[in-house]
């Protein structure tokens, strides 16, 4: 934070009921170092009581802020707004896409939220399967034990982001396509059938969009890939055995 | 036999651990919420599950209440827990000094504890500060804020419990004898004012209590007490890591995904609805989070927030009030029938704020319906998008 004043416009996208949508402005003062989101729930405190938008944890564990800034998806809770105008400049907050609108800044994200359940995506793993890099000095070797909340907020900035997402709305999506190769599809014959199919990872043209604006590094673009070759083996592995063999779930991801 | 009626205003941690309790007890639910759940001061808790071990030697009832509803946490909703334990680590003298203080604290309010020597400590979590003089474990946990608040609003809405979010209270409706019977609503989604009527209004607005008890005429000793959070982009811990001393500024540091969130601050505010950061306690929080691990120093601050904690009391300042929760039968104080308030509290008890009030309010209507919640296991957070209105 700093003592620095910035004078910026806010452009808002507007939809309620079935009136047509349009964009109000609001000039505000704001502390650069602020966040987006701060900027919208400053608009909703002092100037409109009527504007729509979604936010919980204001610090990137929820996944509720997201929506699109000049364009591009962001977690709005934790982008500065000196990343995305400058003084006298403007920012246009708009819903995410792909997205039914519910109001103003607000989609209902249910569809995405019910996918991450079929495909089983956990949202508690053990550490050692979350794939974090390693800081600074190494974490202990019994590390397996312990438990965290797994990468994916669920924020749905990758299917606001993914060109195939906008032509296809049963595509599954980046983020349930990297929720099920976590989960792999080795294990679960269900899972296999719910994904290996036209609305799954074969459908990606690899546009990368979805890693360019994941806020949690999940990196869904490289998990799609992954996902296609844990298919690919898969089915490999079927023609050629029965009985299917139980493994771990680290042996199913690798 | 109709359902009896519940209007719940407030949808953080006790609105919908109320709903839930209520909807189980066979109360026809409906919670009012002006923004999406846990737009609030839940939504924006560090996520510290606490053990009680905060609050063992100056605030026993707290700390109490914190390691009994710790346990049955784990148990009914560990879909959104890190159970991973919490350490006390001594970085000094005084910190030493209060080591034996502590750890009968902790005793008489029936929190494990276990001393590990400084090694054993450094080795559980390499990024500690190295110069740790004494250790303690004890069965601190952390939660993802909003995925909690979900588990509750899914299964309150599996059992029958409506949400209607993005719909603001302007008035309460009374029966012109000076009891409440409803509440007047404006929907914000489509900007139309509505009505709702029911047998008793539960007002669980957490810091906001006075701006409802205030369209009656009531009112609560509340109050709202601010402070701030810092999250740098390193999973430096895998366990909540405390200064062993009172409990003090930028004392807590914790893990959330890849992230380490350190707080809090303490002082107060006037307007609750949009609380700047103020920036020399940002920089306080990186300074003491450094000083227990500090990894902190080289890591990226990645957001930076405010949550306005509901304390009940005055006189005394923030940080010495009481951490524990008081449910206000306006009838007693104010002989307003019909209306409840429910405020203070901790995140970690909101199952045990939720009994309380549907006990008064149970108690209120005549009706004899022990709480089940205890044994209860919560739906997938996620069935609260999935699962119809």
């Amino acid at each position: 934070m700093s003592m620095t004043k910035w004078t910026i416009t806010i452009q808002v996208y507007r939809q309620k009921g079935e009136a047509l949508p349009h964009y109000d402005e609001f000039k505000l003062e704001v502390d650069p170092d602020e966040y987006v989101l701060d900027g919208v729930e400053r608009i909703w405190a002092f100037n409109d009581r009527t504007v729509c938008f979604r936010h919980a944890c204001h610090h990137s564990t929820c996944g509720a802020c997201g929506m699109r800034v000049n364009g591009v998806e962001k977690l709005t809770c934790i982008t500065p707004i000196r990343e995305v105008t400058q003084n006298g400049g403007k920012i246009k907050i708009e819903p995410l896409r792909n997205f039914p609108v519910i109001s103003d800044l607000v989609v209902d994200m249910g569809s995405l939220y019910s996918n991450m359940e079929r495909v089983g995506a956990q949202s508690v793993l053990p550490v050692t399967e979350a794939e974090i890099e390693r800081p600074l000095r190494s974490w202990p070797k019994e590390d397996s034990q312990y438990i965290r909340l797994s990468d994916c907020i669920e924020c749905g900035l990758c299917i606001s982001a993914c060109p195939i997402s906008t032509t296809s709305e049963t595509y599954l999506g980046p983020a349930v396509l990297a929720g099920a190769q976590q989960k792999g599809v080795r294990l679960d014959p269900n899972l296999l059938r719910l994904v290996d199919c036209e609305d799954g990872p074969w459908r990606c043209h690899s546009a990368f969009e979805c890693t360019a604006v994941c806020p949690s590094f999940v990196d869904p673009a490289r998990r799609i890939m992954l996902l296609r070759q844990q298919i690919v083996l898969e089915r490999l592995t079927r023609l050629f055995r029965s009985e299917p063999k139980k493994m771990t779930v680290k042996e199913a991801n690798r | 036999m109709s359902k009896p009626i519940a209007i719940i205003i407030g949808a953080g941690f006790t609105g919908v651990a109320t709903a839930h309790d209520l909807a189980l007890r066979g109360f026809a639910v409906t919670i009012v919420e002006r923004g999406d759940i846990c737009n609030g001061t839940s939504g924006r808790t560090h996520g510290l599950l606490h053990s009680g071990g905060r609050y063992a030697v100056s605030d026993q009832e707290s700390a109490i209440e914190c390691i009994d509803e710790n346990i049955i946490l784990r148990r009914i909703v560990p879909q959104v827990i890190e159970p991973n334990g919490g350490l006390f680590i001594a970085l000094d003298e005084s910190d030493l000094a209060y080591r034996e203080t502590f750890i009968e604290g902790c005793q008489t309010c029936h929190i494990p504890v276990k001393e590990l020597t400084p090694q054993e400590a450094l080795k559980m979590e390499p990024n500690i500060n190295p110069k740790v003089l004494a250790a303690l474990l004890i069965p601190d946990g952390t939660f993802d804020p909003l995925r909690l608040a979900l588990s509750f609003a899914a299964t309150a809405k599996s059992n029958g419990a409506k949400f209607l979010i993005y719909t603001e209270v302007t008035g309460l409706i009374t029966d012109g004898k000076g009891s409440v019977t409803g509440v007047k609503v404006l929907n914000r989604k489509e900007n139309k004012p509505e009505e709702l009527h029911g047998d008793i209004v539960v007002n669980a607005t957490g810091a906001w209590v006075g701006e409802i008890t205030q369209l009656v005429g009531a009112s609560v000793p509340i109050k709202p007490t601010p402070g701030v959070m810092v999250t740098f982009d390193q999973r430096l811990v895998q366990r909540a890591i405390n200064l062993l001393n009172k409990p003090g500024d930028g004392d807590i540091v914790l893990p959330q995904r890849r992230m380490v969130v350190v707080g809090t601050t303490s002082f107060e505010v006037k307007n609750l609805d949009y609380v700047p950061v103020v920036e020399d306690q940002a920089k306080l929080m990186f300074e003491r989070g450094s000083k227990l691990v500090p990894g902190i120093a080289k890591a990226h601050t990645r957001g930076v927030f405010m949550a306005t904690r509901p304390l009940i009391g005055s006189g005394s300042s923030g940080r010495s009030i009481a951490r524990t929760f008081k449910c206000f039968d306006h009838k007693e104080t104010e002989g307003i029938d019909g209306f409840v308030t429910i405020t203070g509290g901790k995140a970690t008890t909101l199952r045990a704020m939720a009994e309380k009030t549907s006990d008064v309010v149970c108690q209120k209507l005549g009706i004899n319906q022990p709480c089940t919640t205890k044994e209860t296991p919560l739906l997938s957070y996620r069935q609260y998008y999935m699962l119809p209105n």
